[in-house]
């Protein structure tokens, strides 16, 4: 069985996220990836561990990964795969779906495990149940989730880079422009350590207490959702049900009172410190270690311990 | 110009989930329902676009049981005008639903369909962008800011890196993230009106649409249990806990 794997690219580099999908879809059988964007790109998919065909979709059309001419060069290649694989990020979301209707396929997303080549387990509800399905399509379509499989390392392959022709695609939907915000800051989702702060740091001015830390500890910042709503950080730091999902070594939340849907982002987290004045917060129910009160005493003090 | 709107009827987002005992789904009898979040922030959206002219009629949709009802009149106390039921015991999986909403888009010929990112039941993320490959229309999902202007619709993405934007041919299909706006409450007054708006009922079979169920649930489970931990006095007590007893730094 062969498995083919959308390999979607943020900034000139290929995303972590999808050297986890890399992994996945190897327990599935032989892997291709498929990738769009310039001859760098293409080099950069060939060297990953465990890929044995490089598909590259050069047409500038592509390059952005808009859903509409991806969807249908997926679906053009479909044929010669048993499964289609996507890290469940942004980019699968949006075009793993719209390919899995073209083929009649109803798609498995947010897959954290590979029970065999037709079963595979998927959280519901905001990760408060886990699901085991079975899919009765011919091509199984799935995207998966990066917290659940290690990435596949990024060297020591060396597989052969072929050229995919345009296919036909209705000529609907035009890419007009992209921010993406330039931290030096590790990857959130592939951090070893996460910092998040939610609505208890108080405003966009002194989330940028949480600097020093995350400085020192080498960490990804993330958020809550009313941190974000509350524009103190943008949308892209937001861990959660319907943000990111991360399961670093060690999550920090200051701030954070630990809704359902906030857990459900950060709970599979090796350790969880939390820092809330509020002793009846309940992250305290998942954390670890915890600490009742005033993050902005606390977190200086951290600083300060972890110089020593 | 017409818009679509879909609305689901979830598990309230403020009510923690149970797993049934026989591990054959989430329990969901006795249990509180109101309209999936993201759809309210969905029929927001439509409904302004209507106040600002830039839309005539706002058509709201459940596939579901009975009680969906309930979630259109909540839709249309919001300012929708009309609201659909496709009535149906099953739970349908997101292509059955993209389906549905296919023939229903064919009958009654939207411009834009706006629909949430995802129901926070099944977390699938699959519906819009499944009904915009099956229409062959455009798809602007995750969005934060949507624009009508000269035939064509201009969205704002929440993507993994940032923010990306994107122009869409009309018609097209909307997904809705939890930046696009904050939805209102609809009044008392409000209420009493949509109580007297139209709501048709169509049994699903008579749409002559495949809805059988691709995936099986072969079991439902609770995932495991995180322990609460221990307190700790000091940052000092915390960084030595860290360094030594969990080894993470
Ligand atoms: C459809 C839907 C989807 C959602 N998706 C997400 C999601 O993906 N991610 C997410 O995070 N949320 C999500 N939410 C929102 C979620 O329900 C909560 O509202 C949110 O997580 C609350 O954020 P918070 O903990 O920062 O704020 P709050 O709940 O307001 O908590 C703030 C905490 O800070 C503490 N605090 C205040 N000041 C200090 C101080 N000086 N020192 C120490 N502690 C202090 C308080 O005691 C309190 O516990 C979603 C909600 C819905 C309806
Ligand atoms: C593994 C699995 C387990 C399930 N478990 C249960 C269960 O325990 N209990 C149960 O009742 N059902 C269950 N179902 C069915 C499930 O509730 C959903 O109806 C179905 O899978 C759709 O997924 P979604 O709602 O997450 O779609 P999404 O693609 O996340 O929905 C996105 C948007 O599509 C629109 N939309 C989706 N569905 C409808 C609808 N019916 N009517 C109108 N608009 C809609 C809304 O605008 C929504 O915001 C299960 C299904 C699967 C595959």
């Amino acid at each position: 069985m062969t498995a083919l794997v959308l390999l979607d690219h943020e900034g000139g580099q290929i995303r972590k996220a999808a050297l986890s999908a890399v992994t996945a879809a190897a327990r599935l059988g032989d892997v291709h990836v498929l990738v769009t964007g310039d001859a760098a790109l293409a080099q950069a998919a060939s060297q990953i561990a465990g890929v044995s065909k490089v598909l590259h979709a050069a047409d500038a059309r592509y390059a952005h990964e808009l859903a509409e001419p991806l969807a249908a060069l997926l679906v053009s290649l479909a044929g010669s795969y048993d499964h289609i694989v996507a890290a469940a990020g942004a980019t699968g979301k949006n075009v793993l779906p719209r390919a899995a209707a073209l083929l009649d396929v109803q798609p498995i997303p947010d897959v954290v495990s590979i029970v065999d080549a037709q079963t595979f387990v998927r959280p519901i509800y905001a990760g408060n149940a886990l699901a085991t399905v079975r899919s009765s399509d011919a091509k199984k379509v799935l995207t998966v989730r990066s917290a659940s499989f290690d990435a596949a390392p990024a060297e020591g392959g060396s597989a052969p880079i072929e050229a995919v022709a345009v296919v036909d695609s209705p000529d609907v939907s035009r890419f007009e422009a992209v921010q993406l915000s330039d931290s030096a800051r590790p990857d959130l989702e592939s951090a070893r350590v996460v910092v998040s702060g939610g609505r208890g740091m108080g405003s966009e001015e002194k989330f940028h207490a949480l600097d020093p830390l995350a400085d020192a500890l080498g960490a990804a910042v993330g958020a809550s959702r009313a941190a974000v709503d509350s524009g103190f950080v943008p949308n892209e730091l937001q861990v959660g049900q319907t943000g990111k999902i991360v399961a670093p070594e060690l999550y920090m939340a200051f701030g954070i009172s630990g809704a359902i849907q906030h857990l459900a982002g950060m709970k599979d987290s090796r350790v969880i410190v939390a820092v809330n004045k509020d002793p009846e917060a309940p992250i305290f129910q998942v954390a670890d270690y915890g600490i009742v009160g005033d993050l902005f005493e606390v977190v200086p003090q951290l600083v300060e311990e972890l110089k020593k | 110009m017409k818009i679509l709107v879909p609305v689901k009827r979830v598990v309230d987002y403020n009510i923690k989930p149970r797993v049934k005992a026989d591990g054959s789904g989430v329990e969901t009898a006795g249990v509180k329902m109101s309209m999936n979040p993201f759809d309210e922030i969905a029929v927001e959206e439509a409904v302004r676009l209507r106040e600002k002219g830039a839309a005539s009629e706002v058509v709201v949709v459940s596939i579901g049981v009975q009680q969906a009802q309930d979630t259109l009149r909540t839709a249309m106390a919001m300012g929708a005008d009309r609201a659909i039921l496709v009535l149906t015991d099953e739970s349908p999986e997101p292509l059955a639903v993209a389906k549905v909403l296919k023939t229903l888009v064919e009958k009654e010929g939207p411009s834009l369909v706006v629909l949430g990112k995802q129901a926070i039941d099944d977390d699938m993320n699959a519906t819009g962008q499944m009904l915009a490959g099956l229409l062959g229309w455009g798809q602007g999902t995750f969005a934060s800011k949507v624009d009508v202007v000269d035939g064509r619709v201009n969205v704002s993405r929440e993507i993994d890196g940032g923010t990306e934007q994107v122009s869409l041919a009309l018609p097209a299909i909307i997904t809705a993230d939890l930046r696009l706006n904050e939805p209102r409450y609809a009044s008392l007054p409000n209420i009493m009106k949509a109580k007297k708006k139209p709501l048709e009922t169509i049994p699903a079979a008579d749409l002559g649409v495949d809805m059988a169920p691709r995936l099986t649930i072969v079991s439902v489970a609770e995932p495991a249990e995180r322990k609460a931990g221990i307190k700790v006095g000091s940052a000092a007590e915390l960084v030595e806990k860290l360094r030594n007893e969990a080894k993470v730094i």
